[in-house]
């Protein structure tokens, strides 16, 4: 349920980058989810519909791309792509393997009007 | 401004309007000054920020702030029922036997009530409760807010340092040594979490650590349903272990699952109850090099 608090951090996002450069409302707004950041893309899709009526982000179409994260295989020496914390190697099929990428939620970019 | 290149003329991309007498070919002269193709007067912001971002920034000045006090703090993270509050009460009297001269503090996460808190006062130790009302974890903003209430950030202050820090992110390592010998202990913090095995991973507050409390009442597969919260923990505490006789509890499965998640994770095995386990936990709180 933390959803509601990042949706709540992307509007704030969003009302920032509206007050250095000030515009009405959003249209499309495109944000970026790694694998491993925690996030349910349903519920934070849902929290910020909820969200959206009477905000910047009313009526604004939404993107979420979902970017695997990234891990270092010791084994192979080098860095594979994961999915969740409890993947194995995509390569050796072994583990551990070391988190490196793709624990972050952005804001990329979006379109106003 | 060009959302191609970001330089002050409007960007030449998309149709452009026709200047009526000279024929002239303005791209992106509508009311945004900007066109892109498929965009008419929309504009584009590019922003790439990260939606913790501003958190983050609050707790790293946290983390700033912490060291320039002399504290450590670790936010200690569980589900509900592991048995947090009373490890922290049993950790904060066997503390003041241990190493009396180290000041101890509390801030405490729940959703709703100051059960906590006055379990902790009771020991005599100074705690602030923060209630989230709906929200699912603490963030560094909340515990900014209850530091500055705190008796180990207000006896600092009292010791009559003149550092005048602004509280931002500015003052950090030179500024802790201005002052650290002014201080009579080091202090410790620890910050009880919200009980949650989920959202609280993803919430940095400027802790030193984050501690996974694990009871052994609860499943040995915790680690591999929780994952983030395991990864994102330096030690893990195994709670209750005096109950171990009476469960069918795999140790070593959840030892191994927890290293899954994160292999270099340190575990120590604890009872709050008869006291087993506690002074390498304290030693581990105190700084003390321990190989668990």
């Amino acid at each position: 349920m933390h959803e509601i608090s990042l949706a709540g951090g992307i509007l704030q996002v969003v009302e920032q980058a509206c007050a250095r450069d000030p515009f009405e409302r959003v249209t499309h707004l495109r944000l970026q989810a790694g694998a491993l950041a925690g996030v349910e893309i349903s519920a934070l899709r849902f929290a910020l519909e909820s969200l959206a009526p009477g905000t910047l982000l009313e009526a604004a179409r939404i993107d979420i791309d979902e970017q695997p994260g990234t891990a270092w295989c010791l084994h192979c020496s080098q860095t594979v792509p994961i999915f969740s914390r409890l993947d194995l190697c995509p390569l050796c099929e072994g583990a551990p393997l070391q988190p490196t990428g793709g624990a972050d939620l952005k804001v990329v970019d979006m379109r106003v009007v | 401004m060009c959302v191609v290149c970001g330089c002050s003329s409007p960007t030449t991309l998309g149709a452009p309007q026709v200047h009526p007498v000279s024929g002239d070919l303005h791209f992106g002269a509508g009311a945004a000054r900007v066109s892109v193709p498929g965009m008419s007067q929309e504009r584009a912001i590019q922003i790439e920020v990260d939606v913790l971002g501003a958190n983050k920034a609050v707790a790293q000045q946290n983390r700033a702030h912490f060291a320039s006090h002399g504290v450590s703090a670790f936010n200690l993270v569980s589900s509900p029922g592991s048995g947090k509050t009373t490890l922290l009460c049993a950790s904060i009297v066997a503390l003041r036997k241990r190493a009396p001269d180290v000041s101890v503090a509390v801030i405490e996460g729940d959703q709703q009530t100051s059960f906590d808190a006055d379990r902790i006062r009771a020991t005599g130790a100074p705690a602030i409760q923060i209630n989230t009302g709906k929200g699912c974890h603490l963030d560094a903003p909340m515990v900014a807010r209850a530091f500055a209430q705190l008796d180990v950030h207000a006896h600092a202050h009292a010791e009559g340092h003149s550092h005048g820090h602004d509280h931002s992110h500015a003052h950090g390592h030179s500024h802790a040594h201005d002052h650290a010998h002014q201080l009579a202990a080091r202090a410790i913090l620890f910050i009880e979490n919200v009980g949650n095995l989920v959202c609280p991973a993803m919430w940095d507050l400027g802790e030193d650590a984050k501690v996974v409390i694990l009871s052994v009442t609860e499943g040995e597969d915790k680690p591999l349903k929780y994952p983030d919260m395991f990864a994102a923990a330096t030690l893990m505490l195994l709670n209750k272990v005096d109950l171990l006789p009476h469960l069918r509890f795999d140790l070593v499965k959840c030892i191994d699952n927890a290293r899954r998640v994160n292999p270099g994770i340190r575990v120590l095995l604890v009872s709050a109850e008869t006291g087993q386990g506690m002074d390498a936990w304290l030693d581990w709180v105190l700084g003390v090099d321990v190989t668990a």
